[in-house]
């Protein structure tokens, strides 16, 4: 573990020259998002009293986990790709006493220090916004890691594997825009035509979502959290496995 | 190399890509405070080689330890005695020189501190300090090569390994380079480089391979390969149109071998000047070269092409 540590450390070097402009969107984005959303759209939809709470209160969840997987993908995409290729900075770190699995932990923790910056951010908007209603949404912090993780687990795993870069075009196109669109983000999954309704009730994002929701409302109930866990946590460790198989390949071959 | 163990030892190494055989079994073995070099063309296998050496790609077969130790099995623990300069560099740009250094010299765990006056030295030593500040991107390819060669030493490696360290660089970038790896020798570092010029082995190398196709052809001192697979003397001739048909025979027993290149003849004798006004008067030649043999002779002997083309 010290060894990722140590990998770790480049990812934080590499950010502190830009993250003066990521931290004033990310404080903005969520302003954004909940004046829009919550507040303006949501006079709109509140009129029909079918989601029992404000929207402004059933989108807030949605946005902070809709933001966690978009940052997590980000940043498991390019900058991998780019520490493979462009700066290979994955070789200079295995020509140290480094090993793939190093290399591999310390860019996750890096992408999930991202995720945690900009999750607190939003919870502490969030709250500011008065969409929080139960001490539960204490555990909404790790659960928004978690939901980007597995995330940028399986993600580092794409970007060792893929040839080009055009790859993440169609991973966010085709992956990450419709999770983050119908995943129960901004409206019930329920809403979705059949057949469309499992898939997204398959996706990592639905999980994270529906978790999130029922820790900021406080209707969140044991089981049915403990699976979300379970499910995402699963992403994780099959996320990991196969960066750390990807990864081997192209770098120690 | 005496009683001592070798610091590189290797036994029917092999490196397969595939079906491609990249290396094809090959030996040999390097002695502490070294100097020892790979020669040879492009897909030699050099690379493959090094890369193996330096842990960061495992053989296909045939034995292999570094520093006493089996990659397969000690790779961080070899790595971490080792210094790199990789055939591409892998300087992150964004970042400062000195950063580059110091960034670099965490992956092996040595503190901040420690690493603050290394860097310092180090600079100092491939004479980038007044750049320590700057970012790398703007930097010349050949400062950009003495920063990478500055980082692999941060770790005080015994054992160096350069893959063509100086590939693309003008010729005074070349020479300035040499000169830090002249004094890393003098120091005591065991350097193992790779080259496809062969002046660069010729400066550099105590002892060197010459590699092609995955295979090693020679071994030996430059000077002693030289004696040994080539005459003291070679003698260039260029003609106007097409060279005519050479024979060894035609010097009578004062020429060794006669190479036909596309562009040139090369005839290899022990008494350069003695030949040149018979070429002169039985050939016509255009113009005329006398030259001491180089390891390109070596290794346009050996494979019958040249090293570089
Ligand atoms: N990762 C790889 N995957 C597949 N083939 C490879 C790989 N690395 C090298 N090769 C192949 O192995 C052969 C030897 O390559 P290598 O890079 O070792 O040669 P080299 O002597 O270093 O050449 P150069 O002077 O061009 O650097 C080449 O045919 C090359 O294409
Ligand atoms: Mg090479």
């Amino acid at each position: 573990m010290t060894y990722a540590f140590r990998a770790y450390e480049y990812w934080l070097a590499s950010y502190r020259r830009v993250w003066r402009g990521t931290i004033f969107s990310t404080i903005l984005n969520p302003v954004l998002y909940l004046s829009a959303l919550g507040v303006g759209l949501g006079k709109l939809v509140n009129r029909g009293h079918q989601l029992g709470v404000p929207y402004l209160h059933y989108v807030a969840p949605g946005i902070l986990a809709s933001t966690a997987m978009l940052i997590a993908a980000f940043e498991s995409a390019w900058p991998v790709m780019g520490a493979i290729r462009w700066t290979r900075q994955f070789h200079a770190m295995l020509a140290t006493p480094l090993r793939v699995r190093d290399v591999l932990l310390g860019h996750q923790l890096y992408a999930l220090t991202r995720v945690g910056i900009a999750s607190a951010i939003y919870l502490v908007v969030i709250a500011a916004f008065g969409a929080i209603h139960s001490w539960l949404a204490v555990f909404a912090f790790p659960a928004a890691l978690l939901l980007g993780w597995s995330f940028s687990a399986p993600i580092a795993g794409l970007s060792g594997w893929l040839n080009r870069e055009e790859g993440f075009n169609a991973l966010f196109r085709f992956g990450v825009t419709p999770m983050f669109l119908f995943s129960g983000t901004f409206f019930p999954v329920s809403r979705l035509p059949q057949g469309i309704r499992e898939i997204a009730y398959a996706t990592p994002t639905w999980h994270g979502v529906d978790l999130l929701r029922g820790l900021t409302l406080g209707t969140a109930s044991l089981l049915p959290s403990l699976g979300h866990v379970a499910y995402l946590a699963a992403w994780v460790g099959g996320g990991l496995w196969w960066a750390r198989r990807t990864l081997t390949r192209r770098l120690v071959s | 190399m005496g009683s001592q163990a070798p610091l590189i030892h290797a036994r029917g190494l092999v490196k397969r890509f595939g079906d491609l055989t990249a290396v094809a079994g090959i030996d040999f073995e390097v002695g502490r405070g070294e100097s020892f070099g790979f020669l040879g063309p492009n897909g030699a296998g050099k690379s493959s080689t090094m890369r193996m050496i330096g842990c960061v790609s495992p053989r296909t077969g045939g034995e292999l330890s570094v520093l006493g130790l089996d990659p397969d099995h000690d790779g961080p623990a070899i790595r971490a005695r080792l210094g790199v300069v990789p055939q591409q560099d892998t300087l992150d740009m964004e970042l400062t020189v000195r950063e580059n250094i110091v960034i670099y010299g965490r992956y092996f765990g040595l503190s901040r501190r420690e690493l603050k006056a290394r860097a310092d030295r180090l600079l100092e030593f491939v004479q980038l300090d007044e750049r320590a500040g700057s970012r790398v991107e703007p930097l010349s390819g050949g400062m950009k090569r003495r920063l990478t060669i500055a980082r692999a030493l941060v770790n005080e490696p015994e054992l160096l390994l350069l893959d063509e360290p100086t590939t693309g660089l003008d010729p005074q970038a070349r020479h300035a380079l040499w000169d830090r790896l002249v004094r890393l020798k003098q120091q005591g570092t065991t350097l193992v480089l790779t080259t496809h010029y062969m002046d660069e082995a010729e400066q550099l190398c105590d002892r060197l391979v010459i590699m092609d196709r995955g295979t090693i052809a020679e071994e030996g001192s430059p000077a002693e390969l030289i004696r040994r697979l080539s005459t003291r003397e070679v003698v260039e001739l260029r003609f106007a149109g097409e060279p005519p048909a050479i024979e060894e025979s035609t010097f009578n027993g004062a020429v060794a071998r006669v190479e036909a290149l596309p562009d040139r003849v090369l005839l290899y004798t022990d008494d350069g000047d003695a030949l040149v006004p018979v070429a002169h008067e039985r050939l016509h030649p255009q113009s005329v070269l006398v030259r001491r043999s180089t390891l390109e002779d070596v290794f346009l002997r050996l494979t019958g092409r040249m090293l570089v083309d």
